[in-house]
C-alpha cells in the first residue's frame, strides 16, 4: 500500500472479478510481449516524507543566495505574504483548466481581473490568461504581427532587446522562412537611421524593449512615427513595474505589449515559473493566442465568466492553429493579479520610484569614487551597466566575498564591446546599508 | 456573484506598507525627460488587506479543485497533488535563486534536474533530455524542431508529418508552427492507427509521426513496433506524446517502442499540480541520435561539479527565458522519491484497474466507443441518447456538477460523436467509483425519466448555465 494509492487486496479482488479477467497482467495482455518491460525500473525504493523532504532540504542547501544586485529579467522585489497564500488555496491550484465553466468561476473572473489589470497597465484594449514568460511573448507577438501584414517576412528587433528574447525569438523561427533582422543600437538606444534603413515592404514590425536589457529608457517618438507611417506592427517589451510611472504602449501608439511578469509577486525561483503577458489593439483580437476569458450572464441572468473565443484555439483549429498555446501559466498570472491587487495604483508607483532610487543612488556613489562610469549616458529604470575601471570578474568576486551578488558580467552575454561592463539592479529591498557596502568594497579594491 | 476587483475599490486605501529607507528618493521630472513619463493614472484597485483575502476567498470557494472531489477529466490525469510536493518546492533554497548565478551557488538546483533527467530517462527509456519546456504542447514544439534541425544536419528536406486522427489538437498545431506539414491518418474500426493509411503516405518526404500510446481512445496501439519499422524505413522518426504515460508507467517504455522523442506532462503523470490552467513542464527526451540537438543549455556533470553546457553547435538553440518552470521540476523530483521503484509500478496498474472497472460498469449505461480492455481512460459516446431523448453530451456533464463531480472531458476525441472521454487516475478509491457509477446511473434515469432537468442544469452550482455564444458575439474582455 502507498498513501497516494488507495486499493486493498479485495478491492483489487473484486474488481478484476467484476471487469471479467484474473489478474492485473491481464488488462496488460494488448502490449505485445516483446517490448514489455521485464524488469523493475532502476529507481530507489520509496521515501517517507519525513525522509524526502530532508533530501530536498539538503538539495536546496547547496544553493548560495546573497544580498543581489542581479536582474536582467528577474528581480529581487518584495513579496507581500498574501500572495503565496492565496495561490495555496487548493480549489486555485489543484483544478485544471476552467472547461466547466460554472464550477470555475474563481479562475475565471481571476483571469477576467488579470486581463484588466494587463489592459489598464499598457493601455491596451484585450489581453489573454497568459503566456509561458516574457521571452515567448516575443514569439507569440511576432507571429501576431507576421500574420497581420500581408507577404511579410521579416521581424525586426532592436539590439538592447534581451538576449535570450533574441535567442528564443531564433529557435522559435529555426527552419521557417522568416527573417529575424536586428537593429542598430547608438549610445544605448535604438538607432533610427538604422531603423529606417531597415523598413521594407517584406518587414512585419519591430520589437523594441524599453526599459531595455541595459535598463535604458527608449524614446519611442521616433521609432513609433516610422513604425505608423509604414504601417507596420509595433511591439513593446516592458518590465511591467516601469508601467506604473512611464509612459505605455497606448501612449507610445504601440500595438502589442508584452512582457514578463515576475517583478509583481513571483519568486526569481531559478527562473521559472514566471508568467508573459501580451495585450494588444482591439484590431489583433482574433489573431490573440491562448486562453483568453469574457464575460456573459447565465440563463438567469447573473454575470459569470467563460473561456471565449475559443475558434482561434489548436483544440478547434488543430493543424490550421497559429499558436498551440493551451496550458499557460494560471497560477502565477493569479499570483500577479493578487500583488497588483495588494500594491494598488500607490503601491506599484511606490515600489517603481524606490527601486529607480535605489539603482542612482548606487550609481552616483560608484562614480563618486570613481569606481568607472555608466556605459551609456541615458535615463535607466532600475538597472544600469556599469563599466568598472578594474576587471569585472575581480570586482564581482570580492563582492561576493562580502556575501553581495554584484551584477551580471556583460561580456559573456553580449561581447567583448561590453569589456568589464556589469548590468547592475536594484529594488526597494535593497537598503543603504547594502549599497554602502557594495560602494565600499569595490573601493577596497580600487 | 462576486464583485469585481475594481468595484470593490476605495480612494486612497492601501493593503502594504513600504520599508523605511535612508536612500534619497528621487524627483522623477528631475532625471527622466517630460515625454518619458505618463501622464497618466494608472488604475490599479485601492483596496485594503482584509478586501483583498475576502475577495479571492470568496472565489476561491467557487472553484472545483482535485482537493474537492472527482476529477475525471479525459487525458488530462487529475491525480492526487501531495502536499509534501507544495511544502518542499517552498524551500528557501530554490525560491530565492537568480538564474544568472555563478555555477559554485546553484549546485542544489542543477543536481536536482540531472537527476530528474536520470530518472526520467530510465523512466521512458530515452537516453537523455531537457527540462526547459513551459508545458506539453510547448514540448511538442520543442521535439518538432529537433525533428528539423536533426533533418537539416542530415541535408535531407522532409516536410511531412503524420497525425492520427485521434491525436490531441496541440499535435497537429505543434507540427504546424513548427513548420511542417500535417497530414491526418485515419483509425481503422477498432480505433486504431492503420497501417495501410500510414503506408499510403510514407517517402522521401516524410519527417516523421506523431502518436500518444496508448491513444485518446485509451486503447493501446499494439503494432507500434510494425508502425515504427515503417517510418524508420524511410528515414522517419517517431514522436510520443506522453500526455497519456501514466497508463504504461514501468509496464512498457516509449524507447522500448523505439520512439526518437518523448514528451512527458510533469503536471500529468508527476502528480504536479495543475494550477487552473499552468505552470506545467513539458521535459523532452530523446535516443541517442537526437541529443546533439537538444536545447542550450544542456546540465552535465563534470570533475564533480554540475554545470550549464552551452557548447552544443548543433543545438536547435534556447527555447525558454531561463530554464523552464522550476518549481514544477522540484515537486516532480518530491513524487518520485515518494513514489520510489515500487510506488511507481503500481501508477499504471491501479490506474488501469479502475479505468476498466469504470468501463465495464459504465458501458452498461452508456454505449461505449470501443468496447475493449482500455488502459488509464476510455471513452462513451452519447450519440444515442441524443437521437432518442434530446439530451446531448453538454446537457449530461452539466447535470454532473450538481451531483458535485468534475465531468469528463467532453466532445474529444473528434472521431467520437458526443464523446466522453473518462480518465479516473490511479489515486481514486472504489468508493469513489462506484459513487461516479451510481451519479451515470441516477443521471441516465433522468434521462428517460425528465429530460428537462438535463437541459436546465447545472441547478446546484454558484452559477446557472452560462451563455458562451454571447460570450462569443459580443465579447467583454475586460472591466
Amino acid at each position: 500500500m502507498h498513501p497516494y494509492i488507495p486499493h486493498t487486496s479485495e478491492e483489487v479482488k473484486s474488481m478484476l472479478s467484476d471487469i471479467g479477467v484474473n489478474s492485473i497482467d491481464d488488462l496488460f495482455a494488448d502490449i505485445p510481449e516483446v517490448i514489455k518491460l521485464r524488469r523493475h525500473l532502476n529507481i530507489p525504493d520509496p521515501m517517507s516524507e519525513f525522509e524526502v523532504y530532508k533530501e530536498l532540504k539538503s538539495l536546496s542547501e547547496k544553493n548560495k543566495t546573497a544580498i543581489s544586485f542581479l536582474g536582467g529579467g528577474s528581480y529581487d522585489h518584495i513579496i507581500p505574504v498574501v500572495v503565496q497564500h492565496i495561490i495555496s488555496r487548493s480549489e486555485f491550484y489543484t483544478s485544471y483548466t476552467p472547461y466547466q465553466a460554472e464550477i470555475s468561476q474563481g479562475t475565471l473572473q481571476s483571469i477576467f481581473e488579470f486581463q484588466s489589470l494587463i489592459c489598464e497597465l499598457t493601455g491596451l484594449d484585450v489581453s489573454n490568461a497568459s503566456l509561458y514568460d516574457g521571452h515567448t511573448a516575443a514569439s507569440e507577438a511576432s507571429v501576431m504581427a507576421l500574420n497581420s501584414v500581408k507577404k511579410s517576412d521579416t521581424i525586426l528587433i532592436s539590439e538592447y532587446l534581451h538576449p535570450f528574447t533574441k535567442q528564443v525569438l531564433k529557435t522559435y523561427f529555426l527552419g521557417l522562412d522568416i527573417s529575424i533582422v536586428e537593429i542598430k543600437g547608438k549610445d544605448g538606444r535604438t538607432d533610427i537611421d538604422d531603423l529606417k534603413s531597415k523598413i521594407s515592404d517584406k518587414v512585419a514590425g519591430l520589437i523594441v524593449q524599453t526599459p531595455n536589457f541595459l535598463g535604458i529608457l527608449e524614446d519611442l517618438s521616433e521609432v513609433s512615427k516610422i513604425i505608423r507611417e509604414n504601417k507596420k506592427v509595433l511591439i513593446i517589451s516592458s518590465n511591467p513595474l516601469s508601467l506604473s510611472i512611464l509612459k505605455n504602449s497606448r501612449e507610445w501608439d504601440a500595438d502589442i505589449a508584452i512582457g514578463d511578469l515576475q517583478p509583481f509577486g513571483i519568486p526569481q525561483y531559478f527562473g521559472g515559473p514566471s508568467a508573459g503577458y501580451i495585450a494588444a489593439k482591439e484590431e489583433y483580437l482574433r489573431k490573440m493566442p491562448g486562453r483568453i476569458v469574457g464575460q456573459t450572464v447565465d440563463k438567469d441572468g447573473n454575470r459569470g465568466f467563460v473561456l471565449t473565443l475559443q475558434a482561434r484555439e489548436q483544440h478547434i483549429k488543430r493543424e490550421r492553429a497559429t499558436s498551440n498555446i493551451c496550458s499557460n501559466q494560471a497560477l502565477m498570472a493569479l499570483a500577479s493579479t493578487v500583488y497588483m491587487s495588494i500594491m494598488g495604483k500607490s503601491g506599484l508607483k511606490d515600489v517603481a520610484i524606490r527601486s529607480v532610487s535605489a539603482a542612482h543612488y548606487l550609481a552616483d556613489e560608484l562614480t563618486k569614487i570613481k569606481a568607472g562610469k555608466i556605459l551609456f549616458n541615458q535615463p535607466y529604470f532600475n538597472e544600469f551597466a556599469f563599466v568598472f575601471n578594474k576587471d569585472a570578474k575581480t570586482v564581482i568576486s570580492e563582492l561576493k566575498n562580502k556575501g553581495i551578488f554584484g551584477g551580471i558580467m556583460l561580456e559573456p552575454l553580449l561581447g567583448e564591446k561590453y569589456k568589464n561592463a556589469v548590468l547592475i539592479a536594484t529594488t526597494e529591498k535593497r537598503t543603504k546599508e547594502e549599497i554602502d557596502l557594495y560602494v565600499k568594497t569595490v573601493g577596497g579594491i580600487l | 456573484m462576486t464583485k469585481l476587483l475594481n468595484e470593490i475599490s476605495k480612494p486612497s486605501r492601501v493593503a502594504y506598507i513600504i520599508p523605511k529607507t535612508n536612500i534619497p528618493q528621487i524627483d522623477l521630472n528631475k532625471i527622466y525627460p517630460k515625454n518619458l513619463l505618463s501622464e497618466n493614472e494608472r488604475n490599479i484597485p485601492e483596496l485594503s488587506e482584509v478586501d483583498v483575502i475576502r475577495h479571492f476567498t470568496e472565489l476561491s470557494k467557487k472553484n472545483f479543485g482535485v482537493d474537492l472531489g472527482f476529477y475525471p477529466l479525459g487525458s488530462c490525469t487529475m491525480k492526487y497533488n501531495p502536499k509534501i510536493n507544495e511544502e518542499t518546492s517552498k524551500l528557501e533554497g530554490f525560491t530565492n535563486i537568480h538564474p544568472l548565478q555563478d555555477i559554485d551557488t546553484i549546485q542544489g538546483i542543477l543536481e536536482l534536474q540531472y537527476k530528474l533527467l536520470q530518472s526520467l530517462a530510465e523512466i521512458t527509456g530515452m537516453k537523455w533530455g531537457t527540462l526547459q519546456p513551459f508545458a506539453g504542447a510547448h514540448g511538442e514544439f520543442v521535439g518538432m524542431k529537433i525533428f528539423k534541425a536533426y533533418f537539416e544536419a542530415k541535408g535531407e528536406k522532409r516536410t511531412k508529418i503524420l497525425v492520427p486522427d485521434s491525436a490531441h489538437g496541440t499535435n497537429p498545431a505543434s507540427a504546424h508552427i513548427a513548420g511542417f506539414e500535417v497530414v491526418e491518418i485515419k483509425s481503422d474500426d477498432k480505433g486504431l492507427v492503420s497501417i495501410d493509411e500510414v503506408k499510403k503516405h510514407v517517402g522521401p518526404d516524410l519527417a516523421g509521426l506523431m502518436l500518444t500510446n496508448p491513444n485518446t481512445l485509451g486503447l493501446f496501439e499494439k503494432n507500434i513496433i510494425e508502425i515504427a519499422k515503417i517510418i524508420h524505413d524511410v528515414g522517419g522518426l517517431l514522436y510520443y506524446d506522453g500526455a497519456n504515460f501514466n497508463a504504461i508507467l514501468g509496464k512498457v517504455r516509449p524507447g522500448d517502442m523505439n520512439f526518437d522523442v518523448v514528451h512527458l506532462n510533469l503536471h500529468k503523470t508527476f502528480s504536479t499540480p495543475h494550477g487552473g490552467g499552468g505552470p506545467g513542464s513539458g521535459p523532452i527526451m530523446v535516443n541517442e541520435n537526437l541529443i546533439p540537438f537538444l536545447p542550450v543549455p544542456d546540465i552535465i556533470f563534470e570533475d564533480g561539479n554540475y554545470k550549464l553546457d552551452y557548447n552544443r553547435t548543433k543545438s536547435i538553440g534556447r527555447v525558454s527565458g531561463f530554464y523552464g518552470n522550476i518549481a514544477v521540476m522540484v515537486r516532480a523530483y518530491t513524487y518520485i522519491l515518494t513514489m520510489g521503484q515500487k510506488g511507481l509500478n503500481e501508477i499504471a496498474e491501479k490506474a488501469v484497474l479502475n479505468a476498466n472497472y469504470l468501463r465495464v460498469k459504465l458501458s452498461k449505461l452508456i454505449k461505449i466507443a470501443y468496447d475493449t480492455i482500455c488502459k488509464h481512460e476510455f471513452v462513451l459516446s452519447g450519440k444515442d441518447i441524443k437521437e432518442k431523448y434530446g439530451v446531448s453530451t453538454l446537457d449530461i456533464a452539466k447535470r454532473m456538477l450538481d451531483y458535485g463531480v468534475h465531468p469528463p472531458t467532453i466532445y474529444f476525441p473528434l472521431i467520437v460523436p458526443e464523446a466522453l472521454m473518462i480518465e479516473p487516475t490511479e489515486t481514486e478509491s472504489k468508493e469513489t467509483l462506484d459513487y461516479f457509477i451510481s451519479i451515470i446511473d441516477n443521471i441516465v434515469k433522468e434521462i428517460k425519466e425528465n429530460p428537462d432537468i438535463l437541459h436546465d442544469a447545472p441547478s446546484k452550482t454558484p452559477i446557472k448555465r452560462l451563455d458562451e455564444v454571447k460570450a462569443a458575439k459580443e465579447p467583454i474582455l475586460k472591466w
